[in-house]
């Protein structure tokens, strides 16, 4: 009988845990099971189902990238059920995993071209993946831009990948932050994403923009990046929405007659155009 | 397949015989009050004359709390215990009525969309379907306008059709429903060419066009009839929890000490929890952008992208909803009135 139970997880040991901001972790975790390591294939922008026995499931796209083996990772705020119970976990824990579900950023597609990545708050954990992939084919793509801002500095995560990516010449890094939030010693800019995005004006020709963040970023930002001639097909986000299941049956995450979870989460700004208001 | 007639008092002795043979029999009777399906063990306790049961017969497929598998937990280890299909009953659902065994259809192919799911597939091959055709019917049916009708075939392994006192006429649609013929052959003989169950039937008028309707909601997503016709929608999910083709559910843990087993639950698209995310953002966060959900889902969604409708007519919504809100009226309306 080949068809297996679709609910059962695989547990995944917490090899590293990084407090990233105030309430946001990142987990390292590896298979315990060397087959499930074997026969598990992702690639960049899929997500999956975390979960605490006992607490249950938390559906986080997986934050670390397809060209990195032997782990996976994933960066959540504590807000929930859940993600308290993911929260009360020690390197070393064991946690479930199902996975990996949904459609993918397709980076083939984005040979010789400019990317441009633009994340808001805890927004860039999904983009994580993806920038790490095309980071780690760097020579097929132009110029990569990475535009990152949060509410105050204490909110950027991934403190550490930031000055990383700052520090390389073949990245251009901006961070910014809200205005009210930036520190004495902050040297990034101050102000909304949208508004520095329209700033440093980086050319649509020929350029692909992933943007991912809170709703009225999202919104704020696509008429700036049209502006700027990027084509609709040529930006990209990923919707979170609530799931249970993962794989189309559980009902919740549609958007009129578009699955979440089956025909995204990666979507194009054309098809989110296509869509019903019902975000 | 071809059809056959059993004798009104051989159908006791085929029940005998296939509970005899170690099925577990789920079929319609009264408990307090109510005409449900349950386990019975005589004929006697069957309940024959009613127009539907309170609930629908998908419990038998899809339980609405159901074990997706156990957990251990010690320290720095966990054991998972997976569900042993093997394990589920066999099961003769008896009595069922043509549009619950048609609900069989949508069921299958949410629960097999690209991936299959294992459990509810294993409890479907474990049930054999013996359906009854409708001799009555009331103001809240509707088969004939979902695709189907009181004599409809669809789900069914053996559909059975009284014919006043000329006995049942059987119609055997299945491999399953061929073992059962074949085990009690003697209790069968096969129907004249000419047997036509049709004038035994009883009659429901076309109400509605589903392909219209559906053809028209593509249009409605912005239409103020789902505020309209959900003015007094409480919320309550009754209507999903008695329809035969909702599927849609919760996954929840639930922990004894170490221990614990991770559970399906039915769910609601009325519930204003179903879709609202951690950060308290709901993307449907009025009752009638809940309604909308559920018709649109059932009547444009699954059509669009499973090629079936998510409804079959069975009229238990209507009868079980509290501040009578009647989908027949509201499917016909949308269909008459332009509300584009």
């Amino acid at each position: 009988m080949l068809e297996k139970n679709i609910y059962l997880p695989y547990l995944m040991r917490i090899e590293k845990i990084i407090q990233e901001a105030p309430g946001v972790r990142t987990f390292r975790l590896k298979f315990i099971n060397e087959e499930d390591e074997n026969e598990f294939h992702y690639r960049t922008g899929q997500f999956g189902e975390y979960s605490v026995m006992g607490a249950g499931e938390s559906t986080f796209c997986i934050a670390s990238s397809p060209t990195r083996k032997g782990f996976i990772e994933c960066t959540f705020r504590q807000s929930g059920r859940v993600t308290a119970a993911l929260a009360g976990c020690e390197e070393g824990s064991i946690i479930g995993f199902r996975g990996p579900y949904g459609n993918v950023f397709p980076i083939e597609s984005w040979h010789d071209r400019n990317i441009l990545f633009i994340a808001g708050g805890i927004a860039l954990p999904p983009m994580r993946s993806v920038i790490w992939n095309v980071l780690d084919l760097r020579g097929r793509y132009k110029n990569i831009t990475i535009l990152y801002g949060a509410r105050t500095v204490a909110d950027l995560v991934y403190k550490d990948e930031l000055m990383e990516w700052g520090r390389r010449d073949d990245v251009r890094l901006i961070t910014t932050v809200d205005p009210g939030g930036d520190t004495p010693d902050w040297k990034g800019e101050v102000g909304f994403v949208p508004a520095i995005l329209e700033k440093i004006a980086p050319p649509g020709e020929n350029s692909i923009a992933v943007v991912c963040g809170p709703p009225i970023m999202i919104r704020l930002t696509f008429p700036v990046l049209e502006k700027l001639g990027f084509a609709e097909d040529h930006i990209y986000t990923t919707l979170e929405n609530r799931m249970k299941c993962g794989f189309g049956k559980c009902g919740r995450c549609n958007i009129g007659s578009t699955y979440v979870c089956k025909d995204g989460p990666v979507f194009t700004y054309g098809q989110l155009k296509q869509m019903p208001d019902e975000f | 397949m071809e059809n056959y007639i059993i004798q009104n008092g051989s159908l006791e002795n085929l029940f005998d015989a296939l509970v005899a043979g170690g099925k577990t029999m789920i079929a319609p009777r009264l408990k307090n009050g109510k005409i449900l399906f349950g386990k019975v063990e005589s004929f006697s306790e069957i309940s024959q004359d009613f127009i539907q049961t309170a609930q629908s017969a998908k419990e038998a497929f899809f339980p609405r709390t159901e074990k997706l598998f156990g957990y251990t937990c010690s320290k720095n280890k966990i054991v998972l215990e997976d569900v042993d299909p093997e394990m589920f009953p066999e099961v003769i659902l008896w009595g069922i009525r043509p549009c619950d065994a048609k609900s069989l259809v949508p069921l299958k192919k949410i629960f097999n969309w690209d991936t299959g799911d294992q459990i509810f597939n294993r409890r479907v091959e474990k049930t054999t379907v013996i359906s009854f055709s409708c001799q009555q019917s009331d103001e809240f049916c509707f088969c004939t306008s979902a695709g189907g009708g009181p004599g409809s075939t669809e789900g069914s392994d053996i559909l059975f059709t009284v014919m006043g006192t000329d006995g049942y006429m059987a119609e055997v649609l299945s491999e399953k429903g061929k073992q059962i013929l074949d085990l009690n052959s003697g209790l069968f003989s096969k129907a004249e060419s000419h047997t036509n169950k049709d004038q035994f039937l009883a009659a429901i008028p076309v109400r509605f066009s589903r392909e219209e309707v559906s053809k028209k909601l593509a249009s409605y997503f912005d239409s103020g009839i789902w505020e309209n016709q959900s003015l007094r929608c409480m919320g309550c999910g009754a209507c999903a929890f008695v329809c035969p083709s909702c599927a849609c559910f919760d996954i929840q843990d639930e922990s004894h000490g170490n221990r614990g087993t991770r559970l399906r639950c039915w769910d609601s698209c009325g519930f204003s929890l179903f879709t609202q995310h951690t950060s308290g953002h709901n993307p449907r966060e009025k009752q009638s952008q809940r309604w909308r959900q559920r018709l649109l889902h059932k009547f444009a969604y699954m059509p669009e992208r499973l090629s079936v409708y998510g409804c079959t007519g069975c009229g238990r919504c209507s009868r079980a909803c509290p501040v009578d809100m009647n989908i027949l009226q509201h499917l016909i309306s949308i269909q008459e009135v332009d509300h584009a």
